[in-house]
């Protein structure tokens, strides 16, 4: 019989390869370990990619588990999911922004509702896949970027607490995805073959569609976005003077930074610089446009103490390393809050792609000190 | 002390007997009881040998017994039959807290060949009235299900009562069995029903085998098409070691019915009188309604079942929040909400269903564990919506008149 301790670790299991690697590596390892999968989007029948959300994967999961000889649950938690992920996903395209919804997933799922399960079930802390890294630091535990700079995925971590990163563990943050998937081929685990999870878990198809068919299914949820238009109006593009050009796709199909599929003829190529869903407009303009300074954050977070207030020589900016999206490099910024959570933050050099909706997560060096939520470029 | 297994409705442990009969089907012997030769003429003799001790635990002639591979195909079944037999429409009862197997199949006839089905709901105390499903028969009425004993509460409902009363009118009764045999005397020729269901691994046996029983007379359709096996109501080459297991635990169950139900009753009484002592805010369901001997169905205000289950599997006690079959998903049990049961009510209860390898050490055991999860869930989410903390003694609900 397995002794109920503070030390039981609870893995959430998607039924993928990383993190049925993390629980067959704590479980060999002695821990106590039980593994939880959490149902997040019930579309009975539908298959979402086959992967994180399907229900095949929780077989997958269950099945991993018993290979490292632990115990696994599937929580239901579909109507959190909806309400913290997907409808916040839904109403950002709506409102001409491109979502992140994987940071919020973190944010609000696994680190704050399964970290509450788990603690309901006796276990004091939560580990995942994740490809980071939870290092001791003098005010605390910090979150650093992951051995592999190329799995890397500190940014979707960003709004973490300290005490959430201390009821965490990340045991692949200090591996490279070979080495996790040869752990995994040498353990026999069933995932061992499996593929990436790239996409969005919880659209099966095109995010468009998507989009279209939560609408049209929910109408309610989002009247406030179509109290005045129809889904399916055509958007006015314009260029940046606001001059006409022609009638397009409704608006929320189009992503700040966005070349292909404008149906435009210009002299040199477009792309959408922005996206004005009060206006039902889109505009479009040169690639040079698309530079921007600096950008307009909302929701500042940092993960530990706020680093302007400990400073007591420069009071009212910081310098970072900024990465505005998943797979960005990172630009050397200043940082200014504004207080109540807006924040200005001005590049080295100028940036393309500011889009709306995305992450600005604050580097330096290895360690992540927080972000926050890019309203537009400044 | 070794994981406790407390879930004895779901399924149970095999029974040496039932094992020793399997073994030479799963390793010397071989062969398909249809073939004329020596080896199908043992397997055949495997396959009657079977039938007849199936047919003794029932009470019932032996070509009555139709093997199949479930409870849930023999009771799909009898009511998708009834449409057969009702020609294009007709009207079945059923009660509410039939098994899903049952439930579901009137569904389909209700949905696609516009049966009405009437679902008779059960009273507080966890039994059917027998009055209700009489008043709710009609001249078309093709068929009435009543289950012998719930899975969920443990009841028993009135099916002589009922079975008496339709046939005076000449209408079918099948009754699910299923969690009754083994438990409880079950003599199909005392209940007077029609058609009746057990499963093997209720009751010691081995997954994969169960039974149709069907008086002698009554009308069945064949069920699976083919061959010319169980008298052409269910083609398939038979499942040859499981039947002999069925065999095995059948008799035996025959010959310890008596100190089964003894000993099953003495673990469930003193948990339940422990439990009330114990457990601050525990509630005991249907203790007043004849019910089985081995269930206990519970109630735990301020805690969310699923959480204790968990809890409670990890410190290595495994139990029940319902039926297994809708377990998986937090969906209150349709059973419990028939009874009367808030939603929170069935979100918090526990099944606990005792079997014959269970020792007073274990209840005890149990106990202590039950005692200090559920103190431990209700620190940790104390002031959660609509959980009370509970600081009264406990208390049984449902008591009959």
């Amino acid at each position: 019989m397995m002794e109920r301790t503070d030390d039981l670790i609870a893995v959430a299991m998607s039924g993928g390869l990383d993190s049925s690697v993390t629980a067959w590596l704590l479980a060999r390892e002695g821990r106590p370990v039980v593994g939880l999968s959490m149902l997040l989007w019930d579309q009975s029948g539908v298959e979402a990619n086959g992967r994180c959300c399907g229900a095949l994967d929780l077989g997958d999961a269950k099945r991993v588990a018993q290979q490292a000889g632990i115990p696994h649950y599937t929580l239901r938690l579909d109507r959190e999911f909806r309400e913290k992920v997907v409808d916040p996903f839904v109403s950002d395209y709506l409102a001409g922004r491109t979502p992140s919804p994987c940071v919020r997933c973190n944010t609000w799922i696994k680190f704050d509702l399964l970290l509450e399960r788990a603690r309901e079930l006796g276990a004091g802390r939560v580990a995942t896949g994740h490809y980071a890294r939870i290092l001791d630091g003098p005010d605390g535990p910090e979150l650093h970027t992951a051995a592999d700079a190329d799995k890397d995925q500190s940014y979707y971590l960003f709004e973490l607490t300290q005490e959430q990163l201390a009821a965490s563990l990340f045991p692949l943050g200090a591996m490279s995805k070979p080495e996790v998937r040869e752990l995994a081929r040498r353990a026999g685990l069933v995932v061992a073959e499996k593929g990436e999870s790239m996409e969005v878990c919880f659209v099966a198809g095109g995010v468009r569609e998507f989009v279209e068919a939560q609408v049209a299914e929910f109408p309610d949820r989002y009247a406030e976005r179509f109290s005045d238009q129809t889904l399916s109006q055509p958007s006015r593009l314009v260029d940046a003077a606001g001059a006409d050009l022609g009638a397009g796709q409704p608006y929320y199909r189009y992503t700040v930074g966005q070349r292909k599929g404008l149906g435009l003829a210009a002299k040199s190529p477009l792309f959408v610089l922005a996206i004005e869903p009060e206006e039902n407009r889109v505009v479009v303009g040169p690639v040079e446009d698309l530079l921007a300074p600096g950008l307009r954050g909302e929701r500042l977070h940092w993960i530990g103490a706020d680093p302007i207030e400990a400073d007591p020589i420069e009071a009212d900016a910081i310098e970072a390393t900024v990465r505005i999206r998943s797979r960005h490099p990172g630009v050397r910024a200043r940082i200014r809050p504004l207080g109540d959570g807006a924040v200005e933050i001005d590049f080295a050099e100028p940036q393309r792609g500011i889009t709306p909706g995305q992450a600005a997560v604050f580097y330096q060096g290895t360690r992540v000190l927080g972000g926050c939520w890019i309203q537009g470029r400044l | 002390m070794a994981f406790v297994y407390l879930d004895h409705n779901a399924t149970t442990p095999l029974h040496p007997a039932a094992r020793a009969a399997m073994l030479p089907w799963l390793g010397e012997q071989h062969g398909n009881p249809s073939s004329i030769h020596r080896f199908g003429q043992q397997a055949r003799n495997a396959v009657e040998e079977a039938r007849e001790k199936v047919a003794a635990l029932l009470g019932a002639r032996p070509p009555e017994v139709v093997f199949t591979a479930s409870g849930t195909e023999a009771n799909n079944a009898v009511v998708l039959d009834a449409a057969r037999h009702a020609g294009r429409k007709g009207h079945l009862v059923i009660s509410a807290i039939e098994h899903p197997s049952v439930r579901e199949a009137a569904a389909r006839l209700e949905k696609e060949l516009g049966f009405e089905v009437t679902r008779v709901s059960p009273a507080e105390d966890g039994v059917v009235p027998a009055a209700a499903v009489l008043a709710a028969l009609r001249p078309e009425t093709r068929l009435v299900c009543l289950m012998l004993a719930n899975n969920e509460l443990g009841t028993l409902q009135p099916v002589a009562e009922v079975a008496a009363a339709c046939r005076e009118r000449g209408i079918a009764v099948h009754c699910d069995a299923v969690q009754a045999v083994g438990k409880i005397p079950v003599d199909v020729r005392e209940l007077g029903v029609d058609s009746l269901t057990v499963g093997a691994h209720k009751f010691h046996g081995p997954l994969g085998a169960a039974a149709l029983w069907v008086r002698q007379g009554a009308q069945i359709s064949s069920f699976l098409l083919g061959g010319s096996q169980e008298r052409r109501r269910r083609a398939s080459t038979e499942n040859v070691p499981a039947l002999a297991g069925f065999g095995a635990a059948a008799a035996a169950a025959l010959a310890e019915l008596p100190e089964r139900q003894a000993h099953l009753a003495a673990l469930r009484d003193s948990f339940e009188a422990e439990l009330l002592k114990r457990v601050p805010g525990s509630i005991l369901h249907c203790t007043a309604s004849p019910r089985l001997p081995n269930t206990s169905h519970i109630a735990l205000s301020g805690i969310e079942g699923e959480s204790l289950l968990i809890r409670l599997d990890i410190a290595g006690f495994a139990v029940s929040t319902g039926s297994a079959c809708s377990s998986g998903t937090v969906e209150p049990s349709k059973t419990l909400l028939a009874i009367g049961m808030s939603q929170e009510e069935a979100l918090s209860s526990l099944r606990v269903s005792f079997g014959m390898t269970n020792r007073p050490e274990e209840v005890e055991a149990f106990l202590s564990v039950l005692e200090r999860e559920v103190a431990e869930l209700r620190r940790l989410s104390p002031l959660v919506p609509g959980k009370t903390a509970g600081k009264t003694a406990g208390k049984t609900v449902g008591k009959t008149s």
